[in-house]
């Protein structure tokens, strides 16, 4: 490889990424203070996290929860990590290692909870007993959990890595339908209540890209396969289009997702059920609930009535799409 | 040169002088869903690969919700 042109913005040195969005370049060393900056203003424009705050990381082995448990780890706060095995196969069990990988070499505290061993049942078995696609049972499972051991782990925050591209993707697929009271619902912050923890996104200013440079600028390993279960999904469809559009024109996606938040958000503000009306305790597990049972126990129910099924026999109709 | 492609792991010759942005789009791989690793270091869309580098394609996009 020869010296490229590219100069970073801030040093002028050798650049390793380009932003369009940013209309920049950025050497390694500027760019990860870009990275630290954008979250860091995320944290503070929205109060999502305050020093005190005990938190819990939701960690896949993927790279977005594990740039933004270490970005809260530089950035000075206190965060622990919780994977989840959801007998994907062996998706789960590479995901698995990379996510105690870098709680070892950190010396990180890791909750593991396994599906199948604590609960009798895995995410293709959910997928063909409850007959929806596993992406519905794998969120339902997965915000269940997060949510009973954030409670019962005494934590104040429990923090994802949704980024700037997955926030743009559901307010895109929101808005295709008009769903106001999603749309009403769609923040970077939702406050703790009865039965629920405060949940936060600290990466709605960063984008899949930038993520992916973070890990691997920083060093760290994370599962760059996609999960199997979900390839061909809406959620792939929309940030395809979105990123269509951010090739002709940069800032694109920031710029809804963002602006959204800024001019739209207020205006919804009450728009939206506040979820909290009906709600009583899962007969079964306790968790907030206005049906008989909660949606993960229902899921449950059903799965652990059904004999296990491979990953490979419920694999989406899109495999292999890129 | 030789390149490393992702999802499924797999690896092509291409031939020809090109850039990171260059290759990206001979291979029809949109540049805001991929990164470019030219022997183990992240480069720009302007940087030239020469036949020797070692090359890695990385998408970045997942599809969790």
């Amino acid at each position: 490889m020869v010296a490229a042109g590219s100069k970073c913005r801030t040093c002028r040195g050798p650049a390793i990424i380009d932003l369009p969005r940013h209309n920049a370049n950025f050497c390694a060393e500027h760019f990860l203070e870009l990275c630290r900056r954008q979250v860091a203003k995320a944290i503070d424009k929205f109060e999502m996290l305050t020093p005190d705050d005990r938190i819990l990381v939701a960690v896949s082995g993927g790279k977005d929860s594990l740039a933004v448990w270490d970005l809260l780890i530089e950035l000075g706060y206190q965060a622990d990590g919780l994977y989840i095995g959801l007998g994907i196969g062996e998706y789960s069990d590479v995901s698995g290692e990379y996510a105690k990988a870098f709680a070892a070499e950190r010396a990180l505290h890791l909750i593991t909870i396994d599906l199948r061993d604590e609960y009798g049942f895995d995410i293709p078995t959910a997928a063909k007993a409850t007959r929806r696609v596993p992406c519905s049972a794998c969120g339902t499972s997965k915000r269940h959990l997060f949510d009973k051991a954030a409670l019962e782990g005494g934590y104040t925050a429990l923090v994802t890595g949704h980024n700037l591209d997955d926030e743009a993707a559901v307010l895109f697929g929101n808005t295709l339908r008009w769903d106001v009271e999603y749309l009403a619902r769609q923040l970077p912050v939702l406050p703790a209540r009865d039965g629920f923890p405060k949940k936060v996104k600290p990466l709605i200013r960063l984008t899949e890209r930038e993520m992916a440079a973070w890990c691997i600028v920083r060093g760290i390993d994370y599962l760059v396969d996609e999960c199997p279960m979900a390839l061909g999904n809406k959620h792939l469809a929309y940030k395809a289009a979105l990123n269509a559009i951010e090739q002709e024109s940069p800032g694109s996606k920031a710029s809804f997702y963002l602006n959204f938040l800024d001019n739209m958000a207020p205006l919804l503000a009450g728009a939206g059920a506040s979820g909290v009306e009906g709600l009583h305790p899962c007969p079964s597990c306790g968790a907030p609930t206005t049906g008989d049972l909660c949606a993960f126990c229902r899921v449950a129910e059903k799965s652990r009535a059904h004999e296990p099924v491979p990953v490979e026999l419920v694999l989406s109709k899109g495999r292999g799409r890129r | 040169m030789k390149v490393l492609l992702r999802n499924p792991k797999r690896e092509i010759d291409v031939d020809g002088r090109h850039t990171v942005n260059s290759l990206l789009a001979h291979l029809d791989l949109p540049r805001e869903s991929h990164l470019v690793i030219c022997n183990g270091t992240l480069v720009p869309g302007d940087a030239p690969l020469a036949a020797t580098d070692t090359v890695e394609i990385r998408p970045v996009i997942s599809g969790g919700c």
